[in-house]
């Protein structure tokens, strides 16, 4: 501001020739009609767009932003109620699957347990059954072996008798070839 | 601003630092009536584009989730209100406006004359004089109206002793009047004074040697006075709530 040099003969007894200040211009009561006039007039142009349009619309953004919040904390309440609901219900349904698994678990193994038994004592007594053929069997051949070993025997000794020039008397030699295998 | 210093005839260093506050006419020259328009209207002027472009044209969408310029609107609004209320009560919410207006002229007006070249029309006594004429009118009136004669009380301290009360009747009332000087002076003072001080040192800066020094003195300055423009508005401010509860709640 006031770089014009020179002159300008001007606003009263506030400014020198050279445009710059004599003492202080806050001082100048020859400015104090304007400067008060306008603002005045600015203090009652910012009150109206305040008290009419500003004030108001932020009250009620503030206002409505403050409802949607409660609107929301209610519902995030109650969503969390329900998602509690929820826990609990799926717990409980857990709960009941496990114990539904543990008894079909314990069925299932009693049965197979029974049918195991079942068949075990099948078995064994197959086992039995053949043990008892197969040793019946045993003690056939056996028999039947040492009834063979006694023919031979005899017949060897009666031929062996008969070669060494001896009388074959079948009764003695039965006998002492009976008295010979029983040992 | 900044080159009154050159202007000068004889040594280089010159100092105007109180033409920045002259008031002129902003078309031609001649005297400054009542209502010329002078750098004072255009200054004021953008003063209230000001306040518009910070609490009208930000919130016009009214969105719940505030753009950034709209929260500033709202937390100035949120601000302004929880000082008025936390100090007047309930009661002092119905001047909200009042205050309002007060608030963010002065911030504004203290803002824009931190532009350079700007000229701060809350430097000036004329401006800041009727403001607290204004707080102290209505403080006073509004007393009177709403307490009647029990308004008085303000004045008679009845916590002191007896012999106390008239002596401290006189302070307290001298203080009363006391307040819209001191109250319009501090803004004044305070504004006018930081930029007188930015001039003169920017003076020193049309010597080589020290003008570093000046702009580093320029650039704290500076930062004081953007301190200043707000905390002067804020004091501002909360006074006018404290003498509002006065006329609101006269007992001490």
């Amino acid at each position: 501001m006031a770089t014009e040099p020179i002159t300008k003969e001007v606003a009263g007894s506030c400014v020198d020739s050279y445009g710059s200040a004599i003492g202080m211009p806050q001082l100048c009561f020859d400015w104090f009609p304007n400067q008060i006039f306008w603002l005045v007039i600015t203090l009652v142009v910012i009150f109206l767009v305040l008290s009419r349009v500003a004030l108001p619309r932020i009250a009620a953004i503030l206002a409505e932003r403050q409802g949607t919040i409660t609107n929301d904390l209610a519902a995030a309440e109650d969503l969390k109620a329900k998602a509690v609901e929820a826990e609990e219900a799926y717990n409980k349904a857990l709960a009941d699957a496990r114990s539904e698994a543990q008894r079909i678990a314990a069925e299932a193994r009693a049965e197979i347990q029974a049918g195991l038994d079942d068949a075990i004592a099948k078995a064994d007594a197959e086992i039995a059954a053949k043990a008892a053929e197969s040793e019946k069997a045993i003690a056939e051949i056996r028999a039947g072996a040492l009834e063979s070993i006694q023919v031979v025997a005899k017949d060897t000794a009666a031929e062996l008798v008969t070669a060494l020039g001896g009388e074959a008397d079948a009764d003695a030699i039965a006998g002492a070839v009976d008295a010979q295998t029983k040992g | 601003m900044a080159t009154e210093t050159t202007a000068a005839a004889g040594s280089s260093l010159v100092f105007h630092p109180m033409d920045q506050f002259i008031v002129k006419p902003l078309f031609g020259d001649g005297a400054v009536g009542m209502f010329t328009v002078t750098n004072v209207t255009l200054w004021l002027f953008f003063a209230i584009l000001a306040v518009v472009a910070l609490l009208v044209l930000p919130t016009s969408k009214r969105a719940i989730v505030p753009t950034r310029m709209q929260s500033v609107a709202e937390l100035t609004y949120g601000f302004v209100y929880k000082m008025l209320e936390d100090i007047c009560g309930k009661e002092g919410v119905k001047f909200f406006p009042y205050v309002m207006t007060l608030f963010m002229f002065i911030v504004c007006a203290n803002f824009l004359g931190l532009i350079p070249t700007s000229f701060t029309t809350t430097s000036h006594f004329a401006v800041t004089i009727p403001l607290a004429l204004a707080v102290f009118l209505t403080v006073t009136i509004l007393g009177f109206v709403k307490n009647g004669a029990a308004f008085l009380g303000l004045f008679w301290v009845s916590s002191a002793p007896l012999a106390l009360r008239p002596i401290l009747a006189i302070i307290e009332l001298i203080s009363y009047f006391v307040r819209p000087v001191s109250h319009s002076i501090r803004l004044a003072g305070n504004v006018m004074a930081g930029h007188a001080v930015i001039k003169v040192f920017a003076g020193f800066a049309a010597v080589a040697v020290i003008s570093p020094v000046s702009v580093l003195a320029i650039t704290a300055m500076y930062g004081l006075e953007v301190l200043v423009a707000f905390i002067q508005a804020y004091v501002f401010t909360i006074l006018t709530c404290v003498y509002l509860k006065d006329a609101l709640h006269p007992s001490h």
